[in-house]
C-alpha cells in the first residue's frame, strides 16, 4: 500500500484516477482504518486530502456553508453559525460514534461510506445539501443523496472524489431536527431515523418542508407524501397526523438483527413526526 | 515496500520515526516510539484505550495512520505527570480507586484531560457522555467520573489562586 498527501486537488484525483489497482481516500479515516484492519479491502493507494488546505475549511457562500471534505464532526459541532443554522445537521453528527470518533470524522465521509444509516445524512439531504465532485474531466454538483448508489457503494466514477459539500442559508423561520431510534443512549447505529427541515411564512402556514428517513431502505428515503401533507397547512393536528401516516408508508425496510419491517415501518412515522414537531418549534423561534 | 519518514512532537519532545504506509499511529507509538500508555482494545475505534490527543482532538490512535502524524502535535498518557508530580488526573485515580486492571486507564486519563481542556468545569453528564468511547470492564463508571469531576474541581480551584 502507498500513502500520498497531495497538496493540491487536482493532484489527488490524478493520483486516483491513475492508479491501476485498488485507491482509497483517507479523511478522517474513522471507517477506512477499520476496514483496513478487518482486511475488507487491501488498496494499493491510500490518498490523504488533508495536506489541501481547503478540505480542512468551512467557509461562508452565498449565506451558506462550504464544507471541506475532511472537516471533523468535533470542528463543524463549535462552528455557532451552522449550529445556528441548522441544529438538525448538528444532531445528527453529535451521535456519530464517540468524542475520539468525531475528532476524526467527516461529513463527507459519512456520505461517502454509504451506509443507509449514516446520522449525519438525512439532515444534509433535508437541508437542500449538495456534494462538489472532482474528477479527471473537472467538478460538478450533485444533491448529496445522489452520492449513495447503495449499502456500501457511491455513484462516483474512477478517479473521483468529493471536494466539499455545500449546505445552503437557511431561509427565514426555518427549522431542522434529526431523532434516531437506538436500543442504547450512545455509541449505537440507527435503527429508523428522521431528519427533518421545515420552513414557515409569516402566519405560521407551512411553506416548504422535507423530510427524509434513514435505515429503512438501500438509500436515505425522501418521504415526499409527508412533506406535502403538511405544506400549506398550520401544521396542526390533522396535518401531523397525515404527515406522520405517509412517512410510515414511505418506509420499506427490510427486517434484520437490530429491528423488524413491521417495527421500522411504524416508527419511521413516529420518529417523523417527532422531528417535525420539534423543527416547528425552532421554526417558530426565529 | 519503502518506509515513510515522519517527524512529529510527542508530549513536547520532537520525535522522528519511520514507519510502513499501513501501520497505525498507534503501532508507531507502542513499537517504534517505546510509548506503551496508548493500549490496544478492539483496534477499530470501540474502546478507546488507545486515546490520545492529536492537534488538539481527542482521537483513537488506532484510527490513525502513524505517516499522518507528520508535522502533528500528539499528547499521550506519558506525557501527563510532571517529572514525578502526578497530574490531578492521575492523583484523583488512585485516590477515588478509579481502576482497577488498568488497562482502559491511560485512555480514560487522557480523554478526560482533554475534555478539562475544552471544559474546565463540566457537569457529570457531560463527562459520561465525554467518556462514552472510553470502555471499563472492571469499575464501572462511577469511581471514574467521580475522579474526573473532583479532579476538574481541584484544577479549577489551582488555576483560580494561580
Amino acid at each position: 500500500m502507498r500513502y500520498e498527501t497531495p497538496a493540491t486537488i487536482e493532484a489527488a484525483v490524478g493520483l486516483i484516477a491513475a492508479e491501476t489497482g485498488i485507491a482509497r481516500v483517507l479523511s478522517g479515516g474513522t471507517d477506512l482504518l477499520v476496514q483496513l484492519k478487518a482486511g475488507m479491502i487491501e488498496p494499493d493507494l491510500v490518498v490523504d486530502l488533508k495536506r489541501i488546505a481547503a478540505t480542512r475549511e468551512i467557509t461562508a457562500e452565498a449565506g451558506g456553508f462550504r464544507i471541506g471534505s475532511a472537516v471533523s464532526a468535533a470542528s463543524l459541532r463549535e462552528h455557532k453559525a451552522l449550529r445556528a443554522a441548522w441544529p438538525g445537521i448538528i444532531e445528527g453528527l453529535k451521535l456519530i460514534g464517540s468524542t475520539q470518533v468525531q475528532g476524526r470524522a467527516t461529513l463527507t465521509g459519512n456520505l461517502c461510506n454509504a451506509s443507509p444509516a449514516a446520522d449525519s445524512v438525512p439532515c444534509l439531504v433535508a437541508a437542500g445539501a449538495s456534494a462538489r465532485i472532482v474528477g479527471p474531466s473537472g467538478k460538478r454538483d450533485i444533491p448529496v443523496q445522489d452520492v449513495p448508489a447503495g449499502p456500501g457503494r457511491t455513484n462516483l466514477a474512477k478517479g473521483e472524489l468529493v471536494e466539499s459539500i455545500f449546505i445552503p442559508a437557511a431561509a427565514a423561520h426555518t427549522g431542522s431536527c434529526y431523532l434516531r431510534f437506538t436500543p442504547r443512549t450512545e455509541m449505537d447505529i440507527a435503527v429508523v431515523s428522521a431528519g427533518v427541515s421545515v420552513t414557515l411564512d409569516a402566519s405560521g402556514t407551512c411553506t416548504a418542508a422535507c423530510i427524509v428517513l434513514g435505515a429503512v431502505a438501500a438509500r436515505v428515503t425522501i418521504a415526499e407524501e409527508a412533506a406535502k401533507a403538511i405544506i400549506g397547512t398550520k401544521v396542526d393536528e390533522a396535518a401531523l397526523a397525515k404527515m406522520q401516516a405517509a412517512a410510515s408508508a414511505a418506509a420499506t425496510p427490510i427486517d434484520d438483527k437490530r429491528g423488524t419491517k413491521e417495527f421500522r415501518i411504524e416508527v419511521a412515522g413516529v420518529l417523523a413526526r417527532r422531528a417535525v414537531e420539534k423543527a416547528l418549534e425552532r421554526a417558530r423561534g426565529k | 515496500m519503502s518506509k515513510i519518514t515522519v517527524s512529529a512532537t510527542v508530549n513536547g519532545d520532537a520525535a522522528d520515526f519511520v514507519c510502513d504506509a499501513t501501520e497505525t499511529l498507534l503501532d508507531v507509538l507502542r513499537d517504534r516510539l517505546g510509548l506503551t500508555g496508548a493500549k490496544e482494545g478492539c483496534g477499530t475505534g470501540d474502546c478507546g484505550a488507545c486515546s490520545v490527543i492529536l492537534n488538539d482532538r481527542l482521537v483513537c490512535a488506532c484510527l490513525v495512520l502513524g505517516a499522518e502524524a507528520q508535522g502533528a502535535k500528539i499528547e499521550t498518557v506519558e506525557g501527563l505527570a510532571n517529572g514525578e508530580t502526578l497530574h490531578p488526573l492521575q492523583r484523583k485515580f488512585i485516590e477515588h480507586a478509579a481502576l482497577q486492571c488498568g488497562v482502559c486507564t491511560p485512555g480514560f486519563l487522557v480523554a478526560a484531560k482533554s475534555l478539562i481542556d475544552h471544559n474546565p468545569d463540566p457537569t457529570e453528564e457531560q463527562v459520561r457522555y465525554w467518556l462514552a468511547g472510553n470502555l471499563c470492564r472492571c469499575t464501572g463508571y462511577d469511581k471514574i467520573v467521580r475522579a474526573v469531576l473532583d479532579a476538574a474541581a481541584e484544577m479549577r480551584e489551582a488555576n483560580h489562586a494561580a
